[in-house]
């Protein structure tokens, strides 16, 4: 089947998760990484969204963090305080999922600000979850879609903390998490280099070339010993991912 | 004891200019009919907090009625900007508006601190980011016991916590369930409150023995306002609006737009104008549909 550039993103970035996983979900393409995830090679996996719901099986993509789905189809729901102190604070989480506005060369990202902090180009949204997800759970998974405006030699703002400066940065602040182990976007895989933890492109997806990654990057890509190619998005999973997000504009567009 | 009010008085009764006012609902249960009520009298120098700063905020600061925010995440979930929000605080318009920004485990812990009477939330975060280099309330204490360096923040104890509760029974007592947030936090925290809700019942009936009930002693005054937490949504009585959250960001996006749909929609409406989203109107027109 032919399929484009974001659908391939989604499929690679699910493949990322495990059965036996645990997952703080961001919303937006996290979730629907997320839930193809459970829709095919994880169907136990544990999904959890900051509102509190706990192993979530939505037949929907949420609009939001907290759509009525998600409670509905939870096996419980806790307070949200309880969600952040027992859960993410106690340390239940093997992976969080995120996405960023920007991010850098250590996987920093930045959702608050472009431009001064006093004085914004664009105000955005801020940190929501995302400063304590990155601290907090066993490592983090975090998909975006590639250009020079996303990928940014230095960013304006550091909402949530990655590798920092690179090597034993995380491990000098006191963190025993692993931080960003994978970066998937529109064009490729990045994993962080064992020593520098600069995230470096593991995996390219078919079709795209170097030239291209390096035309959407805003620092020098450096690449694995080893680089292979993405494996194309099965029939399965392009139509799995279809169905759900047919579902989704259907349950989205008829609540006028 | 609480007090069963018209919604323009208990907004009267309770809300006053230069207030420190959270109106709390994480997605589910917005308080949008008592968010509209406070516009519609004019309240001004408002200090609104919430975690999640919506719609309701976006038509508040649009209108004048807030002077600071102090949240975790403002936007329009899965959509976009808050448009009148970025247009006060990117331009002053209507008015200037100062921000303060912590993260979602500051304002949730900061929330419980409040509500357990203490003066500030101790928790694990912040770590290697920069919103403590720009918030001056974001500061950091030291483990008596193990030296740990953790992240503290002063306890969230507002003037008026205002929430929307699926019921209250005659004796004033108010029941949540689903997704609660920190709407109990937010209540136990505050000063005073006051709570919309979908109906009034002579008694709560089945129900779990650990479902959210907040004693009447512990609320202030209580509406009733079928459907007003449209377009948000309450657990069993009606669903999310994800279309008209969609099509804010048109409706927002400039002020000539914002303005009008303001007055038609708000300014020369009364909580009434809720009551089409309600579980009993949604159920009779679902019968005429089918008929």
């Amino acid at each position: 089947m032919a399929y484009n550039a974001n659908e391939m993103m989604t499929i690679a970035a699910a493949r990322a998760l495990r059965n036996s996983d645990i997952c703080f979900v961001g919303i937006g393409m996290p979730s629907a990484a997320c839930n193809l995830a459970r829709l095919t090679h994880a169907p136990d996996i544990t999904l959890i969204y900051e509102s509190g719901t706990i192993a979530t099986k939505p037949d929907v993509l949420p609009l939001s963090i907290g759509d009525g789905e998600l409670c509905d189809t939870a096996l419980t729901t806790v307070p949200v305080v309880e969600m952040f102190r027992y859960w993410l604070q106690g340390g239940r989480f093997s992976v969080g999922f995120l996405g960023g506005a920007q991010i850098d060369r250590f996987a920093n990202l930045n959702t608050t600000v472009v431009g001064p902090y006093g004085k914004p180009k664009t105000r955005l949204p801020g940190g929501g979850g995302a400063p304590e997800i990155s601290s907090a759970c066993g490592e983090i998974f975090i998909i975006m879609r590639q250009s020079t405006r996303s990928f940014v030699e230095k960013l304006d703002f550091v909402t949530s903390f990655g590798h920092g400066e690179g090597g034993d940065h995380r491990t000098r602040l006191g963190l025993a998490t692993k931080g960003p182990t994978k970066l998937v976007t529109d064009l490729a895989i990045f994993e962080p280099d064992p020593a520098t933890r600069e995230m470096t492109v593991t995996s390219i997806h078919p079709g795209v070339t170097r030239d291209a990654i390096k035309a959407n990057t805003g620092w020098a890509v450096r690449y694995a010993a080893n680089v292979t190619e993405t494996p194309a998005p099965t029939d399965r999973e392009l139509s799995v991912l279809r169905e759900v997000h047919a579902r989704t504009a259907r349950a989205h567009g008829d609540a006028a | 004891m609480s007090r069963f009010l018209s919604l323009a008085e208990a907004v009267e009764s309770t809300i006053r200019d230069g207030d420190t006012v959270a109106m709390e609902g994480f997605t589910h249960l917005i308080p949008y009919a008592a968010g509209h009520e406070v516009i519609r009298q004019r309240r001004r120098h408002l200090t609104l907090i919430r975690m999640t700063p919506d719609l309701i905020y976006d038509q508040l600061i649009g209108m004048g009625c807030a002077d600071k925010l102090v949240f975790s995440w403002v936007g329009n979930p899965g959509v976009g900007s808050l448009h009148r929000f970025r247009d006060a605080y990117e331009n002053g318009w209507p008015g200037p508006i100062t921000i303060e920004e912590h993260s979602h485990a500051a304002m949730a812990n900061a929330y419980e601190a409040g509500a357990a009477g203490l003066p500030l939330a101790v928790f694990r975060g912040y770590l290697g980011v920069d919103l403590p280099t720009v918030n001056p309330n974001i500061r950091y204490i030291t483990c008596p016991f193990t030296g740990e360096r953790l992240a503290a923040v002063p306890a969230i104890r507002p003037d008026v916590a205002v929430i929307h509760a699926l019921k209250a029974d005659r004796a004033g007592n108010v029941f949540i369930e689903g997704i609660v947030g920190v709407q109990k936090e937010a209540v136990l925290a505050a000063k005073r409150s006051l709570v919309t809700v979908e109906e009034i019942v002579d008694d709560f009936g089945e129900r779990s023995p650990n479902a959210v009930i907040l004693p009447s002693w512990t609320v202030g005054a209580i509406a009733c306002v079928p459907g007003g937490a449209h377009p948000s949504y309450a657990h069993g009585y009606y669903k999310r609006d994800n279309a008209f959250y969609k099509a804010w960001d048109a409706i927002s996006r400039d002020r000539d737009g914002f303005l009008a749909w303001m007055k038609a929609n708000v300014l020369e409406q009364g909580p009434d104008a809720f009551a089409v989203h309600s579980r009993p109107q949604q159920a009779a027109r679902a019968n005429n549909a089918a008929e």
